[in-house]
């Protein structure tokens, strides 16, 4: 006997369909068209939300207090509209395409993809553990978990056991919460360290515990989706509109780009001795050295620092002056200059717009690009520098030892921009930088902020006057900096916007 | 003597015979081609595959190989090796491993070493055995699992359950993880290391090491008789433990190495109770780390791996690797196990008259005849009970199966 086939029924609007629930696993790829500019910002939204998990992730102990502060924080910015609010709707539109354009980005090299799987799990698992424990059995049937809760004799049958076996059980909690039954299979990291009730071929994972499986199950779907969407990208990359967006989005940056010269000529040339020890990152610092000894730099150091220096403020004849009487002191005579470098030099100012090529490069640049030769002294010494050889340079610039170890171990787990931030910590005397570190010149501006004790830019030759007459004075009391720098937090959302 | 005396010089002339008239061929092949998927084999290192019963036989009567290793089924014959791309080799399916080997004890016996085993230290595998049965069963749901003895100095497990065939790499490995117990090498003392709340795994194999503990450990391997022995065993031991004034006076005054053990567990009763941590379990520590079973997790893991086939000769010992019946555990003697010259000889005894009819019938119907002389062959020796549990095995199995198939067509059966 032959049944026709059951036809669907249309169960209330179609939005309501789409996201039934407010996480999900990201199975479908979304089906819509967008514009452009919501694609862009969507991304950028969703990278700004993944670099701030990945920061907290290693400078906060998860689930402590200041994680899910800042955490909830930043969701929130995420998910919010400027504009009378936001539906439940646009929130999981949002989250959903976000996600998949993200992939795009993010599906090309092993480097790329580990990174975002890892801190997508740390999003989702955020996410799930704020979940009402209701929701979370939700989502589990809704995504095909075949995970049956365990009935309530059963439990009482198996209490002393299943106590034995799962940390933080109690006979209270057995009772109260659910207990679900679960193929071994699908929680073999429980099953390896003998940390579940194992009984005829199926683990019993208490609530608690059950995001561990999940979170698993999430690893392996992404990593799959990832790989297949690495083998369909070429014909994405082949539309235009495209193409840049997602090469600009996996260089990630996506802040400030200082190609917009502000506080031109407030800087003379003779603080730049002092400020590359106060205020330059370690690159800047390490090229300028390197400049001040040799007498020159290559291309690439050539490139870096100078459009490092037009960020922080040179003018081009300060640019001109500083390279040339450098050189000079080299092997270089003042007519070579002219008529090699000083070409390149004015290059560097060029007159229209925003050329891409001649902004100040930012960290995600310096890093992924043009790793450094012999005889060169460009790139992120975090990066590109011996262990052993970045342990001397931070001890000769008086870098605690524990300072040096945090830095280390950062750049063990290949956390550059982390690692300059813990430098920017240690060399400022304060706990928390109070930014996300991503671009050179940020490092810099931030770091005369903090030494000027305010926001006014303006303030910036009155300091660096200071700090001629009194380079010891720049340390402060590290709680006022803290509170400081808290403060100045909230105002960080206007750097992130064009003048 | 039961066991004819083995010169390996002999096993050129007797592996031939053994092929011809006693290899049990066709539950052999019914336990490889469960599912109908061809199998493969190494034999002398080159790879070989089958299809057929027939195939299997005749290869094997021409090859007569001294080892026979089993490997995984393979997503394409391997004959087709070289015109298929390596890429797309891939194990499909392989029953679940575990390898028992005596020499992993040697920390802990005092009677053997290498590759010597004696009746003393064959209890280890027989509290092996049970233990990993029992976890195998009851907590992974396992239900066919076959225990072969090596031939020599250990014992393995097949689990060939489907679902045990078709167990991923990190699979294996958390299954073999959560059955270790023993870890650390030769620099680790103390090899066991138990903490609240005692996982009800441990609980279940502690109760079978108790069984056996007094008799195997204290009476047969002694382990607190000599001093040197006892200085081992309380190398495990923290100092506060040692410390005791009793500990040292008692072990002078009192010889009897019963009572010794008695007294070493008051002493960790009186340490827990006065101690503000919970938990401290030295003597069962002591217990595991002298018999709780020792595997290698590198056999369990690896899909690529191959393991000795049940019924293969042991070319240095003669013994042929026979599966071990479960009920008969206590009992099982490895040095009763059948040579292949005892089987062989046993062969050339004089038949019985019931035997004559049967080679009329023989001559009659030539096809059956070879397969019917087989089974009457191994009938007539000391390989019989053995391919008898074999036997049992493939019959739970086959049973298995056919419940298996009936609930799949049910649920498909249009109505």
């Amino acid at each position: 006997m032959q049944f026709p086939g059951r036809r669907k029924k249309l169960i209330g609007s179609s939005q309501n369909d789409l996201y039934d629930h407010c996480l999900q696993f990201y199975g479908q790829p979304p089906l819509e068209n967008i514009s452009l500019t919501e694609f862009e910002t969507f991304a950028v939204e969703r990278l700004k939300l993944l670099k701030t998990v990945e920061n907290l992730g290693v400078s906060c102990v998860k689930n402590s207090e200041q994680y899910t502060k800042k955490l909830d924080a930043e969701i929130s910015k995420f998910f919010f509209n400027k504009e009378d609010g936001i539906s439940e709707y646009e929130k999981r539109r949002k989250d959903h395409i976000s996600h998949f354009i993200l992939r795009l980005a993010y599906c090309q090299t092993e480097d790329l993809r580990r990174w975002f799987i890892q801190q997508e799990m740390d999003l989702f698992r955020y996410r799930f553990n704020d979940l009402h424990s209701k929701h979370k059995t939700d989502f589990l049937h809704k995504n095909n978990l075949k995970y049956e809760t365990v009935s309530a004799e059963e439990k009482k049958s198996l209490q002393d056991k299943l106590i034995a076996s799962s940390y933080g059980l109690s006979g209270t909690k057995v009772e109260e919460h659910d207990v679900y039954k679960v193929p071994f299979q699908d929680a073999l990291d429980l099953v390896r360290t003998r940390k579940v009730y194992l009984l005829a071929g199926n683990a019993y994972i208490p609530h608690h515990e059950i995001v561990t499986i999940v979170l698993n199950d999430f690893r392996t779907r992404l990593s799959k989706a990832l790989a297949m969407t690495a083998r369909s990208l070429p014909a994405v990359q082949s539309d235009e509109r495209l193409q840049p967006l997602l090469s600009h989005l996996s260089h990630a940056y996506v802040g400030q780009d200082y190609s917009i010269q502000k506080n031109i000529g407030k800087i003379s040339l003779e603080q730049i001795d002092a400020l590359s020890g106060k205020s330059f990152p370690l690159c800047m610092r390490h090229l300028h050295k390197a400049l001040r000894e040799n007498h020159h730099l290559r291309h690439g150091g050539r490139m870096q620092y100078g459009l490092f220096l037009k960020g922080i403020g040179l003018s081009l004849e300060q640019a001109l002056q500083f390279w040339r009487s450098e050189f000079v002191k080299g092997k270089v005579d003042a007519d070579k200059f002219d008529k090699a470098y000083a070409y390149s030099v004015r290059h560097m100012f060029g007159k229209e717009g925003k050329r891409t090529d001649y902004t100040p490069y930012s960290c995600m640049k310096v890093i992924l690009s043009n790793p450094p030769s012999q005889g060169d002294y460009h790139g992120c010494p975090f990066r590109h520098s011996d262990p052993e050889l970045l342990k001397q340079k931070l001890q000769n610039y008086k870098v605690s030892p524990s300072g040096i170890n945090q830095i280390l171990e950062l750049v063990k787990g290949m956390h550059y921009q982390l690692a300059c931030q813990k430098y920017f910590e240690l060399t400022h005397n304060v706990e928390d930088a109070g930014f996300s570190l991503n671009h050179p010149n940020q490092y810099f501006t931030e770091s005369q902020k903090l030494l000027s004790g305010g926001r006014d830019i303006k303030k910036e030759v009155d300091m660096s006057q200071r700090s001629q007459e009194n380079p010891a004075s720049v340390t402060r009391p590290s709680q006022a900096n803290s509170k400081q720098a808290h403060e100045e937090m909230g105002d960080l959302d206007s750097f992130f916007q064009d003048e | 003597m039961s066991t004819s005396d083995y010169d390996p010089a002999c096993l050129p002339d007797l592996l031939p015979l053994y092929y011809r008239r006693l290899f049990p061929f066709s539950q052999y092949y019914r336990w490889l081609s469960y599912g109908g998927v061809s199998k493969n084999y190494f034999q002398n290192r080159e790879y070989q595959s089958f299809t057929t019963q027939n195939e299997l036989e005749k290869e094997m009567q021409k090859m007569v190989p001294y080892k026979i290793d089993i490997g995984a089924v393979y997503s394409h014959r391997p004959s087709q090796h070289n015109a298929v791309k390596s890429g797309t080799f891939q194990a499909l399916e392989k029953e679940l491993v575990f390898d028992i080997d005596m020499t992993d004890y040697d920390d802990v016996r005092r009677c053997c070493s290498a590759a010597d085993i004696c009746s003393k230290c064959w209890t280890l595998m027989t509290i092996a055995i049970r233990i990993l049965d029992r976890a195998l069963r009851e907590d992974f749901g396992f239900h066919h699992l076959l225990w072969v003895y090596s031939g020599r100095r250990g014992v393995h497990c097949w689990v060939c359950d489907d679902a045990a065939r078709k167990l991923s790499v990190a699979a294996r490995s958390a299954v073999a993880e959560y059955l270790s117990l023993v870890k650390g090498g030769e620099e680790t003392v103390r090899k066991v290391v138990l903490s609240d709340p005692i996982h009800p795994f441990i609980n279940h194999s502690l109760s079978v090491v108790e069984r056996y503990f007094q008799q195997y450990a204290i009476v047969d391997q002694d382990i607190l008789g000599s001093k040197e022995s006892v200085d081992k065993v309380l190398a495990v031991l923290p100092e506060d433990i040692l410390s005791f004034p009793d500990l040292a006076v008692s072990f002078k005054d009192e010889k009897d190495p019963m009572k010794r053990w008695n007294l070493l567990c008051d002493l960790v009763l009186r340490k827990k109770s006065n101690s503000k941590k919970g938990g401290q379990y030295f003597d069962k520590e002591i217990m595991l780390q002298y018999c709780y079973p020792r595997l290698d997790v590198n056999v369990s893991k690896g899909v690529n791996h191959l393991l000795k086939s049940p019924f293969s000769v042991h070319p240095k010992t003669g013994r042929i690797s026979v599966p071990i019946d479960l009920k008969e555990l206590d009992t099982f003697d490895p040095f009763e196990v059948p040579t292949i010259s005892l089987i062989c000889e046993e062969l050339e005894k004089p038949r019985a008259e019931e035997a004559e009819e049967d080679d009329m019938k023989d001559k009659e119907n030539e096809q059956e005849a070879g397969e019917r002389r087989r089974i009457r062959d191994y009938k007539r020796t000391s390989l019989a009970k053995y391919v008898k549990v074999f036997d049992r095995f493939l019959e739970a199995m086959a049973r298995s199966r056919k419940g298996e198939m009936l609930k799949k067509s049910d649920l498909q059966k249009d109505f």
